[in-house]
């Protein structure tokens, strides 16, 4: 398959006060798949999404977004922050934080109208929360939370997703819902890749996969590379996975 | 009402309403001691700016002593940033720094300089009318009225031009970020409107004041509400509200004003604290007995529906075996007769219709916890309250 690449990311070193997290990171993303980066704790799985994105600031190499620089390409990315990064006791509601996916497309000072309204109650349609659209967010379960984050980047209505362990603290329902609407996205020709920490479920739910653990270990379609192989590599101890089932 | 009383409501006013702005997002950004910080640590910006100008009012001063309240937000970052000590420590480093600075700059110079400690802590908002601007010989009015007026106009410019940045890269760093709203120059300009905000204040009420304003309001609009803008809103009438009755309080005890506003502004708290409808301690002291009388009376429903046998369902008996005080029991009988989801027949007690289908929907809820259901059955368990 010769797909056109929607992300490459070259020699990406990523660095707190001098300790890298991030090693020398190579990777290159085909447009179309639905990939997990998977890894243990302190990986720097959540860094890499961050430092693609331009949220944090790599101490050496360079990310690109179909060809040109992460700045240049905002509109075609989304993305999904970890559930417990932002404060759920913020006075807004369901419908007011799915909105905020469409302020990217606005730019500065320009605000949201009917257009903008419109599609935020649609993403809230496609995943189930629109009964809940004017309620305060602090009211609303984990599962409904991560839902409405969902519903904030399809809003973007972009050509790649970034999630950050969408699947974090969530029940078993909100969990295949969640997951067939990024399977959806990906029949659309959509590229989408997750932060992931199930091993169990990589071979179900995804056609791709990164092993992460803070240099790159490998990266390729789930049924050639992953194996037990890559994730002792990966996790350092002999990690025992049925990939058949 | 003399002129120079409509001044002072006037002016107290505006920089209620300058201050309660930028508060609100303070508060929502859980950085309301920054505004501490700020508002002692532009002391030697204005004292430097007194020596420069000799004008407390002039713009010089405002933007040097702004600048110094920049400067504090990046010496807090810039020390937190080292890992060795964590925010509320850097924030307690700097700013008793940066003030004593300015007060020995004060003590050094008292002598010839119209400017005392005290006016800095708590501001002369009743000497405010005496210092008039004079436009080619004209009065046009207090100084510190055209300060705060010009300075509020900028700071509402701002607030409409970019509510919807500030909204995003309050409530979501990353997600600002990854938009190209850069979080640090919104950072920036919120601290930029906040020294500014607290340098013009500063002059009529003082820096324990100013710290007041900004946090009082939006924190007691904080319990009120869900929604930004009337966060916003509800802010900006608490800071009017305590800045007036504060003076007339003032005026009837004969005491300071700045004392008189913020003591107002700790009632509007506390008051709002007790009675908030749904968030006041008093109301949710209510909801928590409502919602142990639901438990209750759902308990006992469910008892009846599991046992068909009479020796099970007499009164007697449920006041052994559901294991409650006599009272209580009382209540939740009572509860359900008067909801007729119960009858009483020689205190033998059997559901009624009503009662079984309100059980088998508990029951349906409980089990499959599906949030439609959840909606529907909030509204039957209103019903059965009080």
């Amino acid at each position: 398959m010769e797909n056109k690449i929607a992300v490459k990311v070259d020699d990406l070193t990523v660095a707190y006060n001098y300790k890298p997290v991030l090693w020398d990171i190579d990777l290159e993303i085909p447009e179309g798949v639905l990939m997990a980066i998977v890894g243990p704790n302190g990986a720097g799985k959540s860094t890499l999404i961050k430092s693609i994105l331009g949220i944090l600031k790599p101490i050496a190499g360079s990310v690109s977004i179909y060809d040109k620089p992460y700045e240049k390409q905002r509109q075609l990315v989304a993305y999904v922050p970890q559930k417990g990064s932002v404060d759920w006791d913020f006075p807004t509601t369901a419908l007011d934080v799915v909105m905020m996916g469409t302020y990217g497309s606005l730019g500065w000072v320009k605000r949201p109208g009917q257009k903008q309204k419109k599609a935020a109650l649609e993403a809230l349609e496609k995943v189930g929360m629109l009964p809940f659209k004017n309620r305060q967010i602090s009211q609303l379960s984990g599962g409904q939370q991560q839902r409405i984050f969902l519903a904030r980047a399809l809003v973007q209505n972009a050509s790649i997703y970034f999630m950050d362990e969408p699947f974090q603290g969530v029940d078993a329902t909100t969990e295949i819902a969640i997951i067939n609407i990024l399977k959806e996205l990906r029949k659309a020709g959509k590229t989408v890749i997750v932060v992931h920490h199930d091993l169990q479920t990589v071979p179900e739910y995804f056609d791709w996969v990164t092993f992460l653990n803070v240099k790159k270990i490998a990266t390729g379609p789930v049924k050639d590379i992953f194996n037990d192989d890559n994730l002792t590599k990966t996790y350092g101890i002999n990690y025992k996975v049925s990939i058949q089932e | 009402m003399s002129s120079a009383q409509i001044e002072i409501q006037l002016i107290a006013s505006l920089v209620a309403i300058a201050c309660a702005i930028p508060g609100t997002f303070l508060v929502l950004r859980k950085m309301a001691m920054i505004s501490d910080a700020i508002s002692h640590s532009i002391l030697p910006g204005i004292v430097i700016g007194f020596f420069i100008t000799q004008d407390l009012n002039s713009p010089l001063l405002i933007l040097l002593a702004a600048l110094t309240g920049i400067l504090t937000v990046v010496l807090v970052e810039y020390i937190q940033k080292t890992g060795l000590v964590k925010e509320d420590t850097a924030i307690g480093l700097v700013f008793p720094a940066l003030f004593s600075i300015g007060v020995i700059m004060i003590a050094k110079n008292a002598n010839d300089v119209h400017l005392d400690v005290d006016a800095v802590l708590l501001g002369e908002l009743a000497f405010a009318p005496f210092d008039r601007l004079m436009v080619s010989g004209i009065d046009v009015g207090p100084k510190s009225l055209w300060i705060i007026g010009a300075i509020l106009i900028i700071t509402i410019g701002l607030l409409f031009a970019f509510f919807k940045e500030l909204k995003v890269s309050t409530f979501d760093v990353g997600l600002a970020a990854s938009l190209g709203f850069s979080p640090v120059v919104i950072h920036y300009g919120l601290m930029t409107v906040s020294s500014i905000t607290t340098v013009g204040a500063f002059d009529a009420v003082g820096a324990i004041l100013v710290v007041a304003l900004m946090i009082a309001p939006a924190a007691t609009a904080y319990l009120l509400t869900n929604e930004l803008k009337r966060m916003l809103i509800y802010a900006i009438c608490f800071g009017v509200f305590s800045a007036i009755s504060g003076y007339w309080v003032a005026h009837w005890l004969d005491a300071s004003i700045a004392g008189s506003i913020t003591t107002m502004l700790g009632l509007l708290f506390l008051a709002v604290y007790l009675f908030a409808p749904s968030r006041g301690v008093i109301a949710v002291l209510y909801r928590e007995k409502q919602q142990r009388t639901e438990v209750s009376l759902l308990t006992f429903l469910l008892h009846l529906k599991n046992h068909t046998e009479v020796r099970e369902r007499h009164v007697n008996h449920l006041n052994e075996h559901i294991n409650w005080q006599k009272v209580r029991s009382k209540t939740v009988l009572n509860l359900a007769l008067k909801n007729n989801m119960i009858q009483l027949d020689n205190n033998i007690v059997s559901l009624t219709e009503k009662g079984e289908d309100f059980t088998s929907q508990a029951i349906d809820y409980i089990i499959t916890n599906e949030d439609g259901k959840i909606e529907h059955m909030k509204d039957d368990f209103f019903l059965f309250r009080g």
